[in-house]
This record gives C-alpha cells, sequence and structure tokens, in this order.
C-alpha cells in the first residue's frame, strides 16, 4: 500500500495548477503560465505512473485477485447512518488504468499546446481550464462514492463548457458550448434520478457497498429491488438504465449524440483531450465501474447499453464517410468507437472467460485514447499549418509535413485495425466478445469496422495526397519541436501499446484474463479493415470524380448522411416548435400574467387606495384633533351603548 | 347649599368643552396650549372630586393630579419651545400657516 498522499497529490497539482493560473495567470506570469501548468502535470503524470505501477505489479494484488482498495476516506456529509456522501479514492485496475491514461493524455496536449496557442490572448486562461479538467477527470475516475463521482461529473461538464466556448467571440462556439452543457445535464438529470433510485434500494452511496448489497443473491436490498417494478421493468433495471443514460449523454450515444460534432468549435487539443481522449468515456468508465451490478443483477439494462452501443457505432461511422470538415470526422469516428466500447461491455458476462467484453472494451479505451489523441493533435497541426477544416483545402501535405503524416498514419492503421497497431489488438478482442455473445452485435460492429477504415484512411488521403500541394507565401513549417514530440510519443503508444497483455491486469473480477490469439477469427476483420483502405486509396489518392459518381448515384441517402440523417433538425423541431410552444410559451404566459399578474394587483391596489387617502395627512394639526376627538367619541358611544 | 359630587363634574366637564373648543377654533398656538391645560385641568378636577366624594380616606386621585400637573409642566415647557423655534422660523405661530409636515 503506498503512501495516500502520492495519489492526493495526483489530484491536488492540477487542482493547484488551475487556482494559480487562474488567479494569478493573467497579470503576473502570463508567459510562464503553459510552462508552469506543464511541469505541475509532469509531475502529476509520473506520481500517477508510480501509483499505476505500484498498483499492478507490487501490492495489488492478493492471492492473485487484484483488490479494491481505498487508501484515503473523508465523510463529507452523512444523511443517515450509512448513508453518506465521502469523499474517497477507490483503486482498482480501472482506476489505476484511467489515472496513467488521463494524466499521459492530459501531459501531451500541455505540451502541445505550448505551440499551438502561443500568442494567445487568453493564454493562462487556456492553461487554468486545462488544469480544471484534469482535475476533475481524476476526481471523476477516483471516485469511490456514487455521489462523488457525480460531483466530478458535472465539474467535468463545466471544464467541457467553458472549453469548446474557449473563443467566445464566435458565435458558433459559443452556441456549440451552450449544446454541449444543455444536452449533458439533461442526460445528467437521468443519472441523478438513477442514482437516487439506486442509493434508495442499496441504502448506501459507497460503490463497494451498493456493488455488494446489489449483487448478492441473499441479499434483501436486490430482492425488494428487483421484485418492485414500474412499466414491466424492474426498479433496479430502471435505476441501472437512469444511470446509463448520464453515460450515454457523456459518452455522446445514439441519440445523445448531437453536441459532440459541434463541441470541435473548440481549440483542437482541447478536442484530442476531451473529447477523444478522456472525458467522453466517461459513460464508459461508468457503465464499468457499476458493471457487477449491471452483469449480475440487471442484465435487461445491459443489453440496452449492447444495444445503444451498436446502433451509435454504426450510425457514427456512416456519417463520418461523408463529412468535410476534418475534425468532424474525427468526431464522429470517437462517437463510433465509444460505440465499440459500450457494446464491448454489453455483450459480455461478470467474470471469467465470459467477461473477455470487459476487459476489451477497457482495452479499446486504452488503445483509443492514445490513437484518437495521436488523430487529433495530427489533426490540430494540419489546421495550424493550413487554417481551415476543411479537407478541401488540404491536400498533398505529406512532402511539407513529414512526421505529421507519418504519426498520422501510424494512428489511421491502428483505428483501422491493422496489425500490428494497438487498435488490433483491441478491437480483435471486441469482435470475439461479440461474436460469443451476440451474433448481432458482431456484425454490426465487422461492418463498423470497415467502414472505420474507409472514413479514416478517406481523411488521411484526402489531407496528405490528393491534389498537389501549393506553397503559398507564409511558411511555418510543421509546428516547432512542443507540438511534434507529443506526436512521436503517441504514435509510439499507438503503434506498441496493443503488446500489452492487458487481461492480466484488467478484468471483471480482478483475476487474470488471459486472452488467446485466434488467427483464423481476425482474417475476416482485417481482410475487411484493408478492403477499406483500398478503395479509400482509389477514391481519394489521386484527385478524381469516381466518389463524387458515388455521392451522385446515393443521392437523397448521401445527402441524409451529410446532414447527420437531420438529427440536429429533429431535435430542433422538438425544442422549438413542441416544447418552447407548448410548454414554454402557456408556462410564461402564466407566469406574466397569473402570478405576476397578481403581485402587480397587489401593488397598483395599494398604491391606488393610498392616493385616495392620503389627503388624510394634511398638515393641518386641528384637523387630526378633530378625528382623534370623533375617533374618541365613537369609542366612547360604542362601549356605552353598544358594548353589552 | 353646600356643592355635591354632580356640580363639579358639571363644571369639569364644562371646562373640558371649553377646552375642547378652544383648541379647535383658535389659530394662535399659545392660545391653543392654554386650552390643552383646561383639558387637563378638568380632568384633575374630576380626579379630586371623586376621591373627595367617593372614597374619601384614598389619596389616589391627590396623586395622580399631582402627577398630571408635573407632567402638564413638562409638556408646556416642550410646547412652548416648538413654538418659540416655530416663531423664529417661520416668523408666525398660527398653526394653520404651519402645514408643511404632510404628504
Amino acid at each position: 500500500m503506498p503512501n495516500p498522499i502520492y495519489i492526493i497529490l495526483i489530484l491536488l497539482l492540477p487542482l493547484a495548477s488551475f487556482l494559480i493560473m487562474g488567479i494569478f495567470g493573467r497579470n503576473h506570469i502570463k508567459n510562464a503560465s503553459g510552462i508552469i501548468s506543464t511541469t505541475l502535470l509532469f509531475i502529476t503524470a509520473c506520481l500517477a505512473f508510480y501509483v499505476a505501477y505500484g498498483y499492478f505489479l507490487e501490492f495489488g494484488k492478493v492471492n492473485g485477485v487484484y483488490q479494491k482498495l481505498i487508501p484515503f476516506k473523508l465523510t463529507w456529509l452523512e444523511f443517515s447512518k450509512g448513508v453518506s456522501i465521502d469523499l474517497g479514492i477507490l483503486l482498482d485496475p480501472i482506476t489505476a488504468m484511467m489515472l496513467v491514461v488521463v494524466t499521459l493524455i492530459s501531459l501531451m496536449v500541455h505540451i502541445y499546446s505550448l505551440g499551438y496557442m502561443k500568442g494567445e490572448e487568453r493564454f493562462s486562461t487556456y492553461y487554468a481550464f486545462l488544469g480544471l479538467f484534469t482535475f476533475s477527470m481524476l476526481g471523476l475516475v477516483v471516485a469511490s462514492n456514487i455521489f462523488q463521482i457525480y460531483m466530478f461529473w458535472e465539474l467535468v461538464g463545466v471544464s467541457s463548457f467553458l472549453l469548446i466556448g474557449f473563443y467566445f467571440e464566435k458565435p458558433s462556439a459559443v452556441a456549440a458550448s451552450k449544446k454541449a452543457f444543455i444536452v449533458t445535464r439533461f442526460a445528467d438529470l437521468g443519472f441523478l434520478i438513477g442514482i437516487l433510485i439506486l442509493s434508495f434500494n442499496a441504502g448506501t452511496l459507497d460503490f463497494q457497498t451498493l456493488i455488494q448489497r446489489l449483487t448478492s443473491p441473499e441479499s434483501a436490498e436486490l430482492k425488494s429491488a428487483v421484485a418492485s417494478s414500474f412499466l414491466g421493468i424492474s426498479t433496479l433495471s430502471w435505476g441501472m438504465i437512469l444511470v446509463f443514460m448520464g453515460g450515454a449523454g457523456k459518452s455522446a450515444m445514439f441519440p445523445l449524440h448531437i453536441w459532440l460534432p459541434d463541441a470541435m468549435e473548440g481549440p483542437t487539443p482541447v478536442s484530442a483531450l476531451i473529447h477523444a481522449a478522456t472525458m467522453v468515456v466517461a459513460g464508459v468508465f461508468l457503465v464499468a465501474r457499476l458493471f457487477p451490478v449491471f452483469a449480475i443483477s440487471s442484465p435487461h439494462a445491459l443489453e440496452m447499453v449492447g444495444n445503444v452501443g451498436a446502433i451509435s457505432a454504426l450510425f457514427a461511422a456512416v456519417i463520418a464517410c461523408t463529412q468535410t470538415d476534418i475534425k468532424r470526422v474525427l468526431a464522429f469516428s470517437t462517437m463510433s468507437q465509444i460505440g465499440f466500447m459500450m457494446f464491448a461491455l454489453g455483450v459480455s458476462k461478470y467474470g471469467g472467460e465470459e467477461g473477455l467484453g470487459y476487459t476489451a472494451s477497457m482495452f479499446h479505451l486504452f488503445t483509443h485514447a492514445l490513437f484518437k489523441a495521436l488523430l487529433f493533435l495530427g489533426a490540430g497541426a494540419v489546421i495550424h499549418y493550413v487554417h481551415s477544416n476543411d479537407m478541401k483545402d488540404m491536400g498533398g501535405l505529406r512532402k511539407v509535413m513529414p512526421i505529421t503524416h507519418l504519426t498520422f498514419l501510424i494512428a489511421c492503421l491502428a483505428i483501422a485495425g491493422v496489425p500490428p497497431f494497438a487498435g488490433f489488438f483491441s478491437k480483435e478482442e471486441i469482435l470475439l466478445a461479440a461474436f460469443h455473445h451476440n451474433k448481432m452485435i458482431y456484425w454490426i460492429a465487422l461492418l463498423t469496422s470497415g467502414l472505420t477504415a474507409f472514413y479514416m484512411f478517406r481523411l488521411y488521403f484526402n489531407i496528405f495526397w490528393n491534389k498537389e500541394h501549393h506553397a503559398h507565401g507564409e511558411h511555418h513549417g510543421e509546428g516547432g519541436f512542443v507540438m511534434m514530440m507529443p506526436l512521436v510519443l503517441l504514435a509510439a503508444g499507438a503503434a506498441f501499446a496493443g503488446f500489452i497483455p492487458f487481461g492480466k491486469f484488467v478484468s471483471s473480477d480482478g483475476l487474470p484474463l488471459e486472452s488467446e490469439f485466434h488467427l483464423q477469427f481476425s482474417i475476416v476483420p482485417v481482410v475487411l479493415g484493408l478492403t477499406g483502405i483500398f478503395i479509400a486509396m482509389l477514391f481519394y489518392k489521386k484527385q478524381n470524380d469516381k466518389s463524387d459518381k458515388i455521392a451522385l448515384a446515393l443521392n437523397g441517402f448521401y445527402k441524409a448522411t451529410y446532414n447527420k440523417f437531420y438529427f440536429d433538425e429533429i431535435y430542433l423541431f422538438i425544442t422549438k416548435k413542441i416544447i418552447f410552444n407548448f410548454i414554454g410559451r402557456p408556462a410564461a404566459w402564466f407566469d406574466k400574467n397569473i402570478v405576476d399578474g397578481m403581485v402587480n394587483a397587489f401593488g397598483n391596489n395599494t398604491l391606488a387606495v393610498s392616493e385616495k387617502i392620503k389627503s388624510f395627512q394634511s398638515g393641518k394639526v386641528q384637523q387630526y384633533a378633530i378625528y382623534f376627538l370623533s375617533g374618541v367619541i365613537g369609542l366612547a358611544v360604542l362601549f356605552i351603548y353598544l358594548w353589552k | 347649599m353646600n356643592p355635591g359630587l354632580t356640580h363639579i363634574l358639571f363644571i369639569s366637564i364644562a371646562l373640558f368643552f371649553i377646552g375642547v373648543f378652544g383648541f379647535f377654533t383658535r389659530r394662535n398656538l399659545i392660545t391653543m396650549l392654554m386650552s390643552i391645560e383646561l383639558i387637563l385641568n378638568s380632568v384633575n378636577l374630576n380626579f379630586i372630586a371623586f376621591n373627595k366624594y367617593v372614597w374619601p380616606d384614598k389619596l389616589t386621585g391627590l396623586f395622580f393630579t399631582i402627577f398630571v400637573i408635573v407632567i402638564a409642566a413638562a409638556e408646556a415647557a416642550v410646547a412652548i419651545a416648538i413654538i418659540i423655534n416655530l416663531y423664529r422660523n417661520y416668523q408666525t405661530i398660527d398653526v394653520e400657516k404651519v402645514e408643511e409636515l404632510k404628504y
């Protein structure tokens, strides 16, 4: 067991970075703020690696099983005996893994931003927000209490909001940040209700007790939670589905995905950190955290997780094939990959060989964080060079940006699932898990991974090949050392992370899982992936009109896909036309006319009456005396004659 | 003929209404103050009369009368101070002219 102070420091250093940059950054240490933040983050990352190393290899395992440790716990708010909001640290394999992922990607983004955001007016504010985000995300992954996770969950939402709206002078960025915040907040409403249902049934907010009470078959809490039902679904399943709704909102799962493409309005390194590698996988993390409850006690909810994940994966992959904004392609690809993680959890069972999906999901989360962050940072370098997000303005960049080109290619190969890059291994495990438990999802996943290869290489060829690059006047090259170093490091991760024997460390029940490798099984997906790459090459390597012809042939479908199946329009229709007109307007009318009307009537009547009677106050002493005397006489008459 | 309780009460009532009449009709603040003294003295007379004719062995009414006289003296001092100040500011002690304090 390590000194808990190390783990607490992992959280406190980014918080310190946020406070220092937020308070002093603007006026005192503007130019040094990037360096200071990055240094703090570097220490944090070292500590995180140290803790994860210690957990996985030294103290985490007792009798061959990874333990759930609580090195630190502080009762913060006690409602009643047993029900309290604690601030604690729960250390288990997924926490340790997430600590590494979050701090590593955050560090890369910090370094990269030194170059990318250089000369920005609100440079230190940017670093303050990055610090806040890192702190919140780390707090989320170490949370030992379901309410603690909820608090940090909202904090990451806020930092995401702040960073999407970082360029607040752009109206589109403001709209995007509002959209992201409102959609995720709406989903979090479900999460909160889910928390209340679960904690009411289990009588606790603590994760370990909650999981233990809701999974052991003889516990009274589980029996009552399963026995009572609403609309034919047990209370427990309702709770889990609502909790998953929060996760789906944060992870941009269908149909709550509409905020993610717009969130690309933020600075590109932020997209890499928040909207690709860390925050959007919070939903997956949440499902993984409560996985025993999902798997053992409410298989219906888990089935729903699987279906939603599969639908999202395919849906996003189809849309990604038509988008021309490179960041939006990446955003939809993120959504698709998170769909993979979700349905991998959905097809998994608890424990042993059957728990392969869980391991695969976490493995994919890990590798995806590496190569997707790399893709975004590479896209950032391209945007930095071209000053445009649209792939029509790009092409032939391989000669002027050799490092970016190479690292981007590695990331594309990784996400397309080409061996021996990282994505191949994790995707293979996911497909294997799906193959064993749900054939339907397996076919969807297979199709999606082919599409993934196609759209990623469409992106790649459009940026780096296609037409010849015409050098125009200003040349600042690829971006300096600080921008290239993270790319190279992440590319190394994306190339080799697949060789980590992940099943040994992370599994649903803590026992090591030997993942065997089936050569004949992986032939189909790899061939499919290579076909996707080949088709993309045919279409986009040289400038030609093949792709346009196909788009023309599929006219209606292409248009619908290009417009993201009109989901934004549907949402706008529902909110603007239905909710605003039939709920908002009447409520506003009621407020304006009835509530305000009542208050105003009181005020106006008082005013009118006092206007009438104010002449009593004439200033004439003798008049007052007359009123006084008549009053006395009146009282005297009352007392003498009328008071019996 | 010895004066009885009724006679004294009659005088007291007469005194009271003379005071009230004066208070309502005079415009001069000093005269109004004097009318108030009349009202107070009618009350004093009442106290004394009841004390003498109803409970001759008690002193309560007497004490009350003394209290009222003392209060009346203090009140007169305050009232006259106010009137003097009024005069200094407005050069008048006509109550009709002093009616600033109103709505």
